[in-house]
Formats: C-alpha cells, sequence, structure tokens
C-alpha cells in the first residue's frame, strides 16, 4: 500500500505563464505545513519574529497559526514567506525572512476536500518564478513533491472519484491544450457514456431477444428473426467503428502531434521554425550547420498542440558532433506524424543528396516546402516541384513570410482539424477505453460470423454477451441484470 | 403456545422444517450423511407438493435437476418415476440451452417422495407445524438447541434448516376475498415468522400466484393445438436406465379480444391493480389481467392446458395465473378457445408470504447471525421447485460437512446454475421471487444439461452422496470420452469419394482430400450418428462402440471447441478474483479509502471473496481496487 501518510504539494495549475497559480497541498499535515509559511499580517509577524532573533533564535521558526486559526472553507488573504539564510557584508551567516508573494489561501479540512484529506490551497501569482519558490517553501516546511496524478489517485482511493471520472480528470490534468481539456471535460459529464451506453442497450435488447426465446420456448414471440439481430449488430458496428476511429484524433488533441523539421543545412528550417514558433528561438545564421542538436517548440494550430522539432540538417558530414545530430534527425523523421522537408530553391543541392533525402520520406506524411521562392529561378522551382511530385509541395518564402497560411491551411487539412474542432461528436481520448471498444468490436465481428455460419443461438449470443459487457466496463454496468430487466419489460412470457 | 407447556420429545442431529422440494433434498441429504435428522411437515399428506404447475425441469431449470442429480440428490429420479409427458427443449437452439422438461404425475410424486425419505435411514417424517427455533448464546452469536411443535413438542438438535416455501404468514387472495392460508389449502405457519425477527432476520413479502385448474370434461381439444413428447424419452437422473411410459399430450390455446374485454372491463376488481396485495410479485409470471393491461396492443395470449395426473381429470391451465374474484375468472376462462363449456375446479389465486433477506446468510446457505441455522428454498426469496431443491441438497450438505468439522461446499458461477442461483441470492439479494434462466449465467456455454456430472459429481462423490459404483462408472464414461475424442480426431478418411454420395445426400460439401473424422464432425450438418455410417462406408474398423450421451456429448465438444475453450479462459480470469479470500469477520468502517455506500454494502454481505465483493451492487470498481490495496492484493 502507498504511504498515505504523508503530505503531499505540487503547483496544480498548467505551467506556462498566467495571471494566477494554485499550489495545493494535501495531506494530514496540510495545515500545520501552511503554518510554517503564511502570515496575515507582516508587520505583527515580522515583529514576532525580531523577537525570535533578539531572543537567540532558540526552538522552531516563530509561526503566527494563521492557518490553524482558520474556520473550515474559509480563504484568507495573507503573504507566503520564507526564512532565507543570507550572509552580511561582514561575512557573517544569519536567517531573515523573506516575503515571496501576496496570496489568498483556502482550507478544506478532511473529507471534505478534492482528495479527501486536508488539503490547503494557496493561490498566488502565476508566474513560474513565483510558483516554483512558493512550492519550495512549502516543501521545505515537510510536504513531498506530489508525482504526476497523485491527487486524483488519493481522491479516488478516498472514494472521491470513481474510476471513470479519475480517468478523465487524468486526462484533464495531463492535456496540452483548451480542446483536449473540452473532450476530457465532456466525457466527464458523461456523454461517451452516453453514447456507448445507447450502443450497448441496443445489444442487450438484441440479447433478451434471443434469451426470451431460450427461456420461453413454449412462447410465440413476435418480429424476432434472426436477421433483426444481424441488422443491430451491423448498427453497433458501425457506431463502435467510428468511436474507435476518433481515437487517432483524440490522441492527437490530447497528446498533440509531433511535426519534425528537416532538410539540407541551411534550408530554412530554424527560420520556419520561428515563423512557426512567432519568435526567435533557434539560432538563425548563414552558417550552414548551426542547429547541431534538435530543438522541440510547442505551437499551437487551432487548439492542437504541435510539437515541432527541429533538426539538424541533413547531410553527410565528418564533425562528430553534427554526425550524431543528423543520425538523430533520421531517427526523429522515422518517428514524426509530419514532416516538413524544406528544400532551398535558390541553392539547389546536388541530386544524389536529394535522391538520399527522398529515401527518408514517406510521401503521406511529409509536407515539402519549396523555399526562397523570391529569390530563386523558375527553372529550379520547376525542377523542384517536379523532382517531389508525389509530395504535397508548398512554395514559401521566409523571408517574406509568403505561403504561411497555406503552410497551415495544410497542416489543418492533414489531420482534419476543421472537422474536430467543428465537431461535437465524442471522441475517444482514454486508452482503456479504446481498447475496450476494440475489444467490444472483436467480439461483435466473432458473432457476426457464427451468424453467418450458421451456428445456434447460444454461440451467436455468446459474443454479443462479452461484446456488452465490454462496453459495460466503460460505463460500469452488468450485462445479466439487464437482459433480464429487458426481457420482463418487452415480452409478455410466463405462467 | 405457553413456553410451559413444552415438552421433551426426543433428539435428532438435524431438524429439517417444511418438507417441500428444499426440505426433502435438505433431509435426505443430512440423513445420507449418516446424521439423525427429523423433517417436519405442517400436513404428510403435502410432502413434495406441487401447487402450482404439474411440471419438473425448462430452461435452466432442467439443468439445475441434473445439477441435484450429480450431487445425489432425488428430485431427477423421482421426476423419472412419475413423468407424464418429456421434452427436450431449445434443441435448435444450441448445446448451452438444451433443456429437459417433463409433465408430472403430481399426486404419484408426491407419493414417491414421502416413500423416499420414509425408507431412508436416519431420517424421521414427522407431521408438526414448527413455531419456535430454540438458540442459546454462543461466544459472538447464538447457535440454534432446537425446535418446538405447536403441540409443544420439544427435539433438540445441533442445526436446523428452514424451508418453509410460501407458508409463513400464508394469506391467500382471489378477487376481494383474503384469508390466511398456506399454498392449497394447507394450513399456514404463523408462529414462525416473529420469532425469525426476533433473531435478528429482516423479512419481506412476496407474492406469487397460480392458474386455475378445469375439468378435463368440457374441453373441446378440437379447438386446441396438440403438443406431444419426444419419442425417446431422455431421462433427468444419470442412475434411471430408461423411461417407457405411454406419454399424456398437452395443448395449446389462446385468449380471444372477448377474454380481454372481461378482464378490461373488470380490473378494478382486481387486489393487484386497486392496491389490497403489499407483496412484490414476480415479473416473469405475471397474471393475465397483467399482461392484457400491460401489452395492450397484443391480440391474443397463450394458454396451454396440461395433465395433472393419470387417474385425475383435472388440469392446470398454464399462463392464465390471476387474481381476479372468481365470478371473473368464471368469464373470462369460457371465453378462451375451446373452453365455452368448461368447469373450474380450483379457481386461480395469489398468495403472499414472508421470505428473509438473503443477503444475511453466507454461501453455505447457513446464516450470519444464528449458528448452525440453515435456509433454503423460497423463504430465501427464490421460486420454483427446482431452484428450491438444489439449494436444498446444498443446505442439507452444508449442514452435515458443519456437524462433521469439515469446510462447506460452495458451487461457484462456473460449476453450475446453482451456483449462480446461491450467489445471486446471497450476495445481491432480490426484489421479486427469483427464477432461474439462462439469462443470468454468464457461463452458460460450460453449464450444459449434458455435462452436470462433468461438473458437480466429484463435489457429490466427496460428501458421501455419490456411491462408489456410479462414480466408477462416471470415470468409466469420462475415460471413454477421451479415448473417443482422440480416435475422432486422428482417424483420417483417406479416400473421400467413398463417402461423398452420403456427404451430398447430407447437403455437406463433398471432400476434395483427405479430413479427420473430427473435422467433419465439426460440420454443422453432420452429427454424431452420420460419422457412424461415414466409417461404415469408408471402412474404418473397429470403431469403439459408445453410449448415446457419451455421442451426445462428444458431438457437443467437438462442434463447440471453439467457444468453449474461450468460455473456459474466461472461468479461469472468474476463479482468480473468486480466489481471492476476504476475511469473514471483517469491519470494513475501517478502510476509509472505500466509498460509503460500499463500506456499507461489505459489511451487510460480508463476502468471502473479491471476487463476490465484486458482484454487490454499490461496490464500485474503484472500491474493487481499494480492497486490493488494502489487502496487498495488487
Amino acid at each position: 500500500m502507498n504511504n498515505f501518510s504523508d503530505t503531499i504539494a505540487a503547483i496544480s495549475t498548467a505551467p506556462g505563464s498566467s495571471g494566477v497559480g494554485i499550489i495545493r497541498i494535501s495531506g494530514e499535515d496540510a495545515f500545520t505545513i501552511s503554518d510554517k509559511l503564511f502570515c496575515r499580517n507582516k508587520e505583527a509577524f515580522l515583529h514576532i519574529c525580531d523577537k525570535y532573533f533578539s531572543d537567540g533564535e532558540s526552538g522552531d521558526f516563530p509561526s503566527m497559526n494563521d492557518v490553524s486559526s482558520m474556520n473550515n472553507h474559509e480563504i484568507r488573504h495573507g503573504y507566503i514567506y520564507d526564512f532565507v539564510k543570507n550572509t552580511d557584508e561582514k561575512g557573517k551567516v544569519g536567517v531573515s525572512v523573506d516575503f515571496i508573494d501576496e496570496c489568498l489561501l483556502s482550507k478544506m479540512p478532511a473529507p471534505y476536500s478534492y482528495t479527501g484529506e486536508n488539503v490547503a490551497e494557496i493561490n498566488c501569482h502565476g508566474s513560474f518564478a513565483v510558483l516554483s519558490r512558493v512550492l519550495s517553501a512549502v516543501i521545505k516546511s515537510g510536504a513531498r513533491p506530489a508525482e504526476p496524478g497523485e491527487f486524483t489517485k488519493r481522491a479516488f482511493l478516498n472514494g472521491k472519484l470513481d474510476l471513470a471520472k479519475a480517468e478523465a480528470v487524468m486526462d484533464i490534468i495531463n492535456s496540452k491544450t483548451e480542446q483536449s481539456r473540452r473532450a476530457a471535460v465532456s466525457q466527464l459529464e458523461g456523454r461517451l457514456s452516453k453514447q456507448i451506453e445507447g450502443i450497448r442497450s441496443s445489444l442487450i435488447g438484441c440479447l433478451s431477444e434471443i434469451d426470451v426465446s431460450i427461456d420461453y420456448p413454449e412462447y410465440e414471440m413476435d418480429g424476432i428473426t434472426g436477421d433483426h439481430s444481424m441488422q443491430i449488430m451491423i448498427d453497433a458496428e458501425k457506431s463502435l467503428k467510428r468511436l474507435s476511429e476518433t481515437y487517432y484524433r483524440g490522441r492527437l488533441i490530447k497528446e498533440g502531434i509531433n511535426l519534425v523539421l528537416s532538410g539540407c543545412p541551411n534550408a530554412g528550417k530554424s527560420s520556419l521554425m520561428n515563423v512557426l514558433s512567432g519568435y526567435n528561438r533557434a539560432i538563425v545564421t548563414d552558417i550552414p550547420g548551426t542547429t547541431r542538436d534538435v530543438i522541440e517548440e510547442f505551437i499551437q494550430i487551432d487548439g492542437i498542440s504541435v510539437t515541432v522539432t527541429d533538426t539538424a540538417g541533413l547531410r553527410d558530414t565528418d564533425d562528430i558532433v553534427e554526425k550524431i545530430g543528423v543520425d538523430k534527425a533520421i531517427d526523429r523523421i522515422s518517428d514524426a506524424e509530419l514532416v516538413i522537408y524544406i528544400a532551398d530553391a535558390d541553392s539547389l543541392a546536388e541530386k544524389s543528396v536529394l535522391d538520399e533525402h527522398i529515401s527518408f520520406l514517406d510521401s503521406g506524411r511529409t509536407i515539402v516546402i519549396i523555399n526562397k521562392v523570391d529569390v530563386a529561378s523558375k527553372e529550379n522551382i520547376d525542377f523542384l516541384k517536379e523532382f517531389f511530385k508525389d509530395f504535397c509541395t508548398v512554395e514559401m518564402s521566409m523571408k517574406t513570410e509568403k505561403g504561411v497560411e497555406n503552410l497551415y491551411q495544410i497542416i489543418k487539412d492533414k489531420f482534419s482539424l476543421g472537422e474536430i474542432y467543428n465537431n461535437s461528436e465524442n471522441i475517444l481520448t482514454n486508452e482503456r477505453h479504446k481498447a475496450l471498444v476494440d475489444s467490444a468490436l472483436n467480439h461483435l465481428d466473432k458473432a457476426k460470423e457464427s451468424y453467418e455460419k450458421n451456428m445456434p443461438l447460444d454461440c451467436i449470443s455468446y459474443d454479443i454477451w462479452l461484446c456488452a459487457e465490454k462496453l459495460g466496463e466503460i460505463t460500469g454496468k452488468s450485462v445479466s441484470e439487464d437482459v433480464v430487466n429487458d426481457i420482463f419489460s418487452r415480452f409478455c412470457v410466463g405462467k | 403456545m405457553n413456553k410451559n407447556n413444552y415438552f421433551d420429545a426426543g433428539e435428532c442431529d438435524v431438524a429439517v422444517v417444511g418438507a417441500g422440494h428444499a426440505g426433502c433434498e435438505a433431509a435426505l441429504a443430512c440423513a445420507r450423511m449418516g446424521f439423525k435428522t427429523i423433517i417436519f411437515a405442517i400436513n404428510l399428506d403435502s410432502v413434495g407438493n406441487m401447487p402450482c404447475n404439474p411440471s419438473i425441469g425448462g430452461t435452466s431449470k432442467g439443468q439445475l435437476v441434473r445439477e441435484i442429480d450429480a450431487l445425489g440428490g432425488s428430485m431427477g429420479k423421482i421426476a423419472d418415476k412419475t413423468t407424464l409427458q418429456s421434452k427436450i427443449l431449445n434443441k435448435a437452439k444450441g448445446p448451452a440451452v438444451y433443456s429437459l422438461r417433463a409433465q408430472i404425475d403430481r399426486r404419484r410424486y408426491q407419493e414417491e417422495m414421502k416413500h423416499e425419505l420414509e425408507l431412508q435411514k436416519n431420517l424421521e417424517v414427522k407431521q408438526g407445524e414448527i413455531i419456535d427455533i430454540l438458540t442459546e448464546d454462543g461466544e459472538t452469536i447464538p447457535h440454534v438447541t432446537g425446535v418446538v411443535t405447536h403441540t409443544g413438542a420439544t427435539y433438540k438438535c445441533k442445526s436446523v434448516i428452514l424451508c418453509t416455501g410460501t407458508y409463513l404468514k400464508g394469506r391467500v387472495i382471489i378477487g376481494d376475498v383474503s384469508y390466511s392460508s398456506g399454498p392449497d389449502g394447507l394450513f399456514p405457519a404463523n408462529s414462525l415468522s416473529p420469532r425469525l425477527k426476533e433473531l435478528g432476520f429482516s423479512l419481506i413479502r412476496f407474492k406469487t400466484g397460480t392458474p386455475a385448474r378445469i375439468r378435463r370434461e368440457g374441453i373441446d381439444f378440437s379447438q386446441m393445438e396438440i403438443q406431444y413428447g419426444d419419442d425417446v424419452i431422455e431421462p433427468f437422473s444419470a442412475e434411471t436406465d430408461k423411461v417407457e411410459i405411454d406419454q399424456m399430450p398437452c395443448y395449446l390455446t389462446h385468449t380471444t379480444a372477448e377474454t380481454h374485454e372481461i378482464i378490461r372491463k373488470n380490473i378494478h376488481r382486481s387486489p393487484m391493480f386497486n392496491g389490497s396485495i403489499e407483496g412484490v410479485g414476480p415479473r416473469y409470471c405475471p397474471s393475465i389481467e397483467d399482461k392484457v393491461m400491460r401489452f395492450a396492443d397484443k391480440e391474443r395470449h397463450q394458454a396451454f392446458v396440461e395433465p395433472m395426473g393419470r387417474n385425475t381429470e383435472e388440469m392446470y391451465l398454464q399462463g392464465m395465473s390471476s387474481s381476479l374474484p372468481e365470478d371473473v375468472q368464471i368469464q373470462f376462462i369460457r371465453s378462451i378457445k375451446g373452453l365455452s363449456d368448461v368447469v373450474i375446479m380450483r379457481p386461480a389465486y395469489a398468495i403472499e408470504y414472508d421470505a428473509i433477506d438473503a443477503q444475511q446468510l453466507k454461501l453455505s446457505l447457513e446464516s450470519r447471525i444464528v449458528d448452525n441455522l440453515f435456509f433454503a428454498g423460497q423463504i430465501n426469496g427464490s421460486s420454483g421447485y427446482e431452484e428450491a431443491a438444489a439449494q436444498g441438497i446444498v443446505a442439507g450438505i452444508n449442514a452435515a460437512l458443519k456437524l462433521q468439522g469439515r469446510e462447506p461446499m460452495i458451487i461457484d458461477r462456473s460449476e453450475g446454475y446453482t451456483g449462480v442461483l446461491i450467489d445471486d441470492l446471497v450476495t445481491m439479494g432480490t426484489n421479486e421471487p427469483y427464477r432461474m434462466m439462462t439469462s443470468r449465467a454468464e457461463y452458460r456455454l460450460i453449464l450444459r444439461h449434458d455435462n452436470a456430472e462433468e461438473r458437480l459429481l466429484e463435489k457429490g462423490y466427496k460428501v458421501g452422496l455419490i456411491s462408489e459404483e456410479r462414480y466408477q462408472k462416471f470415470l468409466k464414461k469420462q475415460e471413454n470420452i477421451k479415448n473417443e475424442r482422440e480416435r475422432l480426431e486422428s482417424t483420417y478418411i483417406s479416400h473421400p469419394k467413398m463417402i461423398n454420395g452420403y456427404l451430398e445426400e447430407k447437403g455437406s460439401t463433398p471432400l476434395k482430400s483427405s479430413a479427420s473424422l473430427a473435422d467433419l464432425l465439426r460440420r454443422p450438418e453432420l452429427m454424431y450418428s452420420d460419422i457412424k455410417e461415414i466409417e461404415k462406408l469408408a471402412g474404418i474398423d473397429n470403431p469403439c462402440e459408445v453410449s448415446k450421451e457419451v455421442g451426445d456429448e462428444l458431438e457437443i465438444l467437438v462442434k463447440y471447441e471453439g467457444y468453449i475453450k474461450r468460455q473456459e479462459q474466461q472461468i479461469n480470469q472468474f476463479r482468480k478474483m473468486e480466489k481471492k479470500i476476504l476475511p469473514e469477520d471483517f469491519d470494513y468502517k475501517q478502510i476509509n479509502t472505500l466509498s460509503l455506500e460500499a463500506r456499507e454494502k461489505l459489511n451487510k454481505i460480508k463476502p468471502a471473496s473479491i471476487g463476490q465483493a465484486s458482484r454487490i451492487s454499490g461496490v464500485s470498481p474503484a472500491d474493487i481496487t481499494a480492497l486490493l490495496v488494502y489487502f496487498k492484493e495488487v
């Protein structure tokens, strides 16, 4: 069993700068720990500190106990402080009080909190520097840094969240962008459950039709035919397949697209990176081979997070460091969801080099940018267009930003991002759900096969049952009870 | 009765209260396991009574009878002796759901069962209503010490098995008339309910009903569809060689528009509709007024006319149970096709009775609040003769095992319908009389009626209810199945030409190259008997002779091999969770990672394993994870 006696803390707002950030502290000692770093009144606190230092610093650091004295579920305004060691001009080491930030602190005692434990939340300014200083003060006062998802895990183990909710919350935590947060939230509200429940209940209906004829063989049933069961299976299969297919897009929403930039040295990869990310991040020079390692940047295109990796230019090199960079670049290309290959139209690479490069590239997931069209000759441009004729090509100029909009559009089209953005259909984002839906589909397939092979009803219903059971594992329902209920509500049987 | 009037009437090891289908099997099991047993009935002429339909078996219930037989019970044997007509149901719907059902001569069944009890060594059969259960305090909970009859006769005993059927505070309702009564006009048992309450059992009020009995003379069978039994009767019991009788037919007829009209016009007089019945009735046994009102668009409903016995003119009218007043019954029954001149001999009635909440029991059917007090049959909230008998034999065996100081015999959900039945009742409880259905069994491809012995005979043998002779016969049969299966897999038809004519005749694709006999048997259109023919045509020598039952079972095992294998894998998964044992006396309140509802439910039911816990409603997968974490089972 995990050690739940310790108190954990973490920054619980998403990384990145925002107006307000939250540090959450959860565990039995959440309030005593908070007492060690929070005070309501600066002057009063400084006053007792002075006394403490002048008295010879005996015992624990002073505290106003401003958290212990709070009412449950109260929010208090105050200051976060830390005792810091410093050295004065004479080289004497001393301790002084450092006020980190002004904040609001809320107190939520067990079991009426998110995790079901004592929870204190500090709302302070959102800059990463402030948040990390507050967090380190909390850790210094006795908390342990929380592992990813540990708050939710505790909430789950304390019976505050059911499994599906906990999973959805984990997805919220892990989601990088607004849209994936929305997908996670709607799942939390049960839209996915509702859709799956709809499919499942049609299968339950199908099962109860089969079972009523088995359990009440002497009774005549109107309108129950194998063809009807088959139709239900076909419809369910269609819906489930669609749902299963959303997982790929769902995963893109959740995890983002992995985009790799490649091309000859100095073809303009780093410039494109800067164009895409909007500021100078990579070192852009005119000296070929400047980017020796991979550089990553996160950008958003219509709410989808895209991890852009800038790789070293692809060229045969004797420089050992650069060679490692080139090998890495080739690895990255094979893992990427999308590769942007940049060809310099102004100074064409040798045909043999291009031939080698094209062998790394897969036309299905590569966009070729013909760069520097503002200065290149038409002949060169046409040559490249012809050379990459199996690829999707975009003519661009990094300098004039010509073609940037066009590139965005092509990326969006490639991943049907517009579709995801506008569509309100359910999207599978959770791996467990995806596995269950696929396993349900597998059983449906077997049931159809049994039907086509003229197997008896109980063999057909076996897989329909398992299919419904798998779906029930997503929504938390048991098949047998539902079939029995359905039989009695729909059929007129019995002595 | 004043306690001063109690007198010492003797002693025994086990007292069985009630001699219906549960009580008979329970008493026989205890006596056969060597314990001095007394079985009490309110009226000895009601032993093994069938106050409702005169039939035994049916879908999933036929399987239960076979299971009782494999454990060494008597229901199957006696049903075989008293069959009027027999049929295998669901022949076209697949091997898992083939089920045997027999029409039974009701009086003959009672006579045979009573005689079986009387002939049983160690068993005394007594008439008497039990009005009190004597207990003594134990270390944590009380234990039983005796039972008292209505005359004050006190019998000391070590264990008590309660099988009170529908007798507890029984109340019969026919329209506006209602009176205190047991089934079939027998006395009710009014004193035991308060005593059970006193002991801490929560009582629930259930309702069931039975249709009218009509006189054969006056029925126009020419307007009905006649229904015969199977040409060759397959017995319930493995110990019955064969059943050769002159079978009696049943008849199918239908209600008419007039029937529905009469019922609608009089619905206000139905106690179900005007609220004077408080008990909860089963949905699977709807009264005809229920069917007419709930399924208003159905133009007609089926009614079956079934014989009650060879020496009686009384016929049972299946499908027409009702609690409407008798005058309305006469009207609507006479509006049914072929019944215009019929005379009702006994009107339909509804009966209300007390049952306990079976969630207060262990899977052994012993109560968790009084030691050595067992419960079986309708008192646990079930319905049906077979369901009762199956619980009866389990309770009887476990009462005896406990006296022997041995572990209880638990049948799990993958071993029998009996296991499903008991697990459902004990783990989930029921809010209506519980009927066995194949839909309740998640492993029904394994719970077949052909393999009840494979599933349970070993258990019956171990507790001493199966004779050495039968056990050896069973082992021999298993060996035959194994050998013959191996032979089918390894014998090839090398000259397809010799048999292709036969295959074509059977609508089966001719062979192009060689194939094993098992390959041929896997074809849906070929039976085991066809394989025998094919062997002859192909000149395969010396095929070993196997009995028909072995042939039938082989056919299923080979034809449905893939499905059976998959279900077996599922069962392995299931057993893993069943093997994670939870402590018997554990206070779940101390696990604060459980939801409040789960803590409450787990404390109420005290599941034996993580598997059982996972089937309790209100215990979520999150709670199971928390349990696993707490008991370090992750």
